[in-house]
């Protein structure tokens, strides 16, 4: 029965996990850039939450300044940024967001310092059937990520937007020449997923109440292992590539022994998978033209 | 004969610095904390010019230049304090150590050079980290007997104050050796790829064999200079080598500009010294303006050197113009082909006159009188028979 317990744990970090692999996949589709910075904007999400959870007592309206603020930043960042290097290679943007992603961190620690700060912005205590116990917080957090996951998915196939996003992640050249707005879905994008960031920030706060400048490095990074598990560029790749990473790591951590190598066997699995499926388990393939 | 030709004054020029620096210091007594300075900026010579080599000639991003830095400490520092029972804490002992700590780690590149083989770009990126977290983890959960595991290693520091000495007679070394590969035929197949992988392939070259040389050696160096590391510790410890530290040395290699050893070369020392100064100035809450101006250059540099809207100003304004002879297009070539810098080749042919040239009136394609579809069709099918 404890197994049950570890699986709904796992699925509902693995819920986290994707929201933010969410962000990645999509800004990478489109873009085609890997955003570094994307796991400091949860950290940004952290502190706007820890700062207007002390101001007014209320945590939705902190979950909601959250997201705003994470929403403009992803937008600033990219037109500051990433903008003047559209068609500059490849490795020069990848080495300008490291900047961004490094001077996020080091404003954070400007402001607040280094120490971790605990926030509690909701208790939500346990649930006991029979012999185990399932937190709350767990289950609302894997059926909310559910129905973001679900909005987002009708949202890219059905809606002008979404469809466009498609377009442009297809053949930016191609969407251009049908009257595609493509800088404009690009900001989009980048809207989208710093949204989502800050949704899986306010999670990732109820699940581990302790915020750092550097409490984004680690779950971004994991999510984009996630990203590419799942085959980076493709929405339910990114979803089922999450959920996997958060089951994968509560089974791990259930165990003593292995607890300490937990991030090293998620990492060395992402090395092995991509040596066999370099393109992830939902990726397509693409095949170079010259 | 012909080939010496070839080699420029500017490629003497990290070597004498330090040589002459060398020369200069044994005149004075230098201070403890000036020796400690010395060293690191040795060591950080050896990293950025093994970093520059995989980022700015193989066109690869590697964030896990610390993690092999990491193995060379760990492993070179366990060796030496095995070794040093039997040779004594001198020069044979740390040479030893230097080699096993530095093959070590070359075995750790030769592991993630193979995923490099199938993966570019950012997924290399992101495996190069992953690997440097796992190294971490690795010696952070070692057992107290083995590496340490969170007390640290305990390595045997080097007694005399001549390790700086040591130290840069290893930069030198290092130096000398990329230079020499960049300048050789595998040097010119390396950048051949970073320039165009498809093309380089149909050339012959061997993307394979090549990428794992660049790897392989690029990681060895990054071992030496984690050996040098362990010497100047008494103690050594994993949380030292982190995604923070990969990024330092990143940044050497930016701010020196990408495909430029020597640039590498004064960046890492140019940052090293202003690290230990700003770190005396800066403390407490002041401490992490240090990072800011890190990020900062990172930003600047890349978006000034690299942003399309910036192509005209960056060749008006060009710095190395300044020290040369007014440049042709041909030497353009050449300069690209002699140090794989990412200066842009100027085209033969004159975009503007190709699109201002008159066209006759009824050449011109008008949109509003499409050709008939039975006559586009006739014409297709009189290809058909001329083909």
């Amino acid at each position: 029965m404890e197994f049950i317990s570890i699986l709904i744990n796992g699925l509902s970090l693995g819920g986290v996990y994707a929201l933010i692999a969410l962000g990645y996949t999509m800004v990478y589709g489109i873009a085609k850039m890997l955003n570094f910075a994307h796991g400091d904007i949860i950290m940004v999400g952290g502190y706007t939450i820890y700062v207007f959870f002390t101001m007014t007592g209320h945590p939705l309206l902190a979950i909601a300044a959250a997201c705003v603020m994470c929403v403009v930043l992803g937008v600033v960042m990219e037109k500051l940024a990433y903008k003047p290097l559209r068609g500059a290679s490849p490795l020069a943007v990848l080495i300008t967001a490291i900047g961004v992603s490094y001077l996020l961190q080091s404003v954070a620690q400007m402001l607040y310092g280094s120490a971790p700060k605990t926030v509690i912005i909701a208790n939500f205590g346990v649930v006991t059937v029979g012999s185990f116990s399932i937190s709350i917080a767990s289950l609302l957090i894997l059926a909310a990520s559910a129905l973001i996951m679900t909005v987002l998915t009708l949202f890219i196939k059905f809606s002008k937007v979404g469809r466009a996003m498609i377009a442009v992640s297809e053949d930016r050249g191609a969407a251009q020449l049908m009257g595609v707005n493509v800088n404009g879905i690009i900001t989009v994008t980048f809207l989208i997923g710093s949204f989502l960031a800050a949704v899986a920030g306010a999670f990732y706060l109820l699940k581990y109440p302790s915020i750092s400048n550097t409490m984004g490095s680690m779950p971004g990074i994991k999510a984009f292992t996630a990203a590419v598990i799942g085959g980076i560029g493709s929405i339910p790749g990114a979803m089922l590539g999450g959920l996997l990473l958060g089951v994968i790591e509560c089974l791990f951590n259930a165990f003593p022994a292995i607890a300490p190598y937990t991030d090293a066997i998620e990492f060395a699995l992402l090395i092995l998978l991509l040596l066999v499926r370099p393109n992830g388990i939902l990726g397509k393939k693409r095949r170079e033209k010259v | 004969m012909k080939a010496l030709k070839k080699i420029k004054w500017q490629h003497y020029i990290a070597y004498a610095a330090i040589i002459i620096f060398l020369i200069v210091c044994s005149f004075f007594k230098i201070s403890r904390t000036n020796l400690y300075i010395f060293e690191k900026i040795a060591i950080a010579i050896i990293l950025a010019t093994s970093l520059s080599f995989v980022v700015g000639f193989l066109g690869e991003l590697s964030l896990g230049h610390a993690g092999f830095m990491c193995i060379g400490a760990y492993i070179g520092g366990k060796f030496a304090s095995i070794i040093v029972e039997q040779l004594g804490n001198g020069l044979p002992a740390l040479i030893l150590s230097v080699l096993v700590g530095g093959l070590c780690a070359a075995a750790a590149g030769f592991i993630i050079g193979l995923p490099a083989l199938r993966l570019k770009g950012d997924y290399l990126a992101i495996v190069t980290l992953a690997f440097g977290q796992i190294v971490m983890v690795l010696f952070q959960n070692s057992s107290r007997a083995s590496f340490g595991g969170a007390f640290g290693l305990d390595t045997p520091r080097y007694g005399y104050k001549s390790l700086y000495v040591i130290a840069f007679v290893f930069a030198l070394l290092t130096i000398a050796a990329f230079q020499n590969i960049i300048r050789s035929k595998h040097g010119r197949a390396i950048t051949a790829i970073r320039d165009n992988e498809i093309a380089a392939r149909a050339t012959g070259i061997n993307v394979t064999k090549y990428k794992l040389l660049a790897f392989v050696i690029s990681a060895f160096f990054a071992g030496v200079a984690g050996v040098l590391y362990s010497y100047t510790q008494s103690k050594v410890q994993s949380v030292n080598f982190d995604y923070n530290y990969s990024i330092e040395i990143l940044v050497m290699v930016v701010l020196g500009g990408m495909g430029s050893l020597n640039g590498s070369i004064f960046a890492a020392a140019l940052i090293t010294i202003l690290n230990e100064k700003l770190a005396t100035i800066l403390t407490g809450n002041l401490a992490v303006l240090q990072n800011l101006f890190y990020a900062l250059i990172l930003i600047l540099i890349v978006i000034y050197s690299n942003a399309p809207a910036l192509n005209s100003f960056r060749e008006k304004y060009n710095l190395r113009r300044l020290f040369t002879r007014k440049s042709t297009a041909a030497d353009f070539a050449r300069d690209k082909d002699d140090e794989g810098s990412w200066a842009r080749v100027p085209t033969k042919i004159k975009m503007d006159e190709v699109l201002s040239l008159d066209l006759d009136a009824k050449d011109a394609y008008t949109p509003d009188k499409p050709d008939k579809p039975d006559q586009a069709e006739s014409n297709r099918k009189g290809e058909k028979h001329n083909g």
